[in-house]
């Protein structure tokens, strides 16, 4: 990572907190988890419960749809840690990754419902553009998704736009595949908390 | 609480505690990074990205921004002040939005 703080700056307790799960997981913790245990008070602690709210809380979107969302805001970021890491999640919580796979090549052409599709464009043009109109949100509407939905993937929105900002900005290091499949299976059994 | 509530309030509570919470860096100078404004020369290359291109951060925006004296913590709050502060404004914008759309309560 770009500061050394996020790579050296722990306390003796996250020290070996870290070391246990490199050694119980038998990957490197990676760089999203560092970064919430530094200074946690400053961002961490709240952005854990921001973000677990948007991608666990109750939504009438599964986990899957939400973290389809989440890979998608960032393939529009560039955001290649979160890409690698959602994608997993998503093809977990699918059973399907090549569902993920064929949103993120093409949105238009992907086997998913016309709401799910509606929305992720929805979200595509707010991160790339950085606004919306009454209208995009009338398309969302009139694809069959409620209000509060559409609330709830702004949400996802709002959570994936600070952090893959965090990982490009601070330089997060990619993980191997395993390691990101590795990751999705924690982030779908405990969430982000 | 409502659960959209619970969204909202948690999003909120992000914001709040980035801004005007205990740091390194006075709320003043988080502020203006939070809105990409106002931010001076060293730094300006650095927030901007964070807040409109970020995949074009470099080891050399930040290199200039230490250079000029900030710290390292002091970087750590304002980058996440510039990334906190961009998503919030798609946050709000996307909300308007469809507050616009809704305003009738013909939909959802």
């Amino acid at each position: 990572m770009r500061l050394d703080i996020l790579n050296r700056g722990y306390g003796p307790g996250t020290k070996l907190l870290f070391a246990l799960i490199r050694v119980f997981s038998g990957n490197p913790v990676p760089d999203a988890a560092k970064l919430v245990f530094y200074r946690p008070d400053f961002y961490g602690a709240q952005a854990k419960k921001f973000t677990h709210e948007a991608m666990r809380g109750p939504s009438a979107w599964s986990v899957a749809d939400r973290e389809l969302m989440a890979a998608f805001v960032s393939k529009v970021n560039e955001c290649a840690f979160c890409v690698g890491a959602h994608t997993a999640t998503a093809g977990q919580a699918y059973q399907d990754g090549a569902k993920v796979q064929a949103v993120l090549a093409d949105l238009e052409s992907a086997p998913v419902e016309d709401g799910l599709r509606a929305t992720l464009r929805m979200l595509g043009k707010l991160t790339r553009e950085g606004k919306v109109g009454a209208e995009d949100m009338r398309e969302v509407l009139c694809a069959g998704v409620s209000r509060q939905q559409v609330e709830d993937a702004l949400a996802v929105c709002a959570a994936f736009n600070t952090t893959d900002r965090l990982a490009d900005a601070f330089g997060f290091e990619l993980l191997s595949p395993e390691g990101f499949e590795a990751g999705a299976k924690y982030l779908l059994k405990r969430g982000y908390r | 609480m409502p659960d959209e509530d619970k969204k909202r309030a948690a999003h909120r509570a992000l914001v709040d505690r980035v801004l005007n919470g205990e740091g390194r860096t006075s709320p003043e100078q988080r502020a203006r990074a939070f809105s990409n404004a106002d931010i001076p020369p060293p730094l300006h290359a650095l927030i901007d990205k964070v807040a409109t291109r970020p995949a074009q951060v470099t080891d050399a925006d930040f290199a200039a921004a230490k250079a000029s004296g900030f710290s390292e913590d002091q970087l750590f709050e304002l980058v996440i002040s510039a990334a906190v502060g961009q998503s919030a404004r798609l946050y709000e914008a996307g909300l308007a939005a469809l507050a616009e759309a809704t305003v009738n309560g013909e939909a959802g």
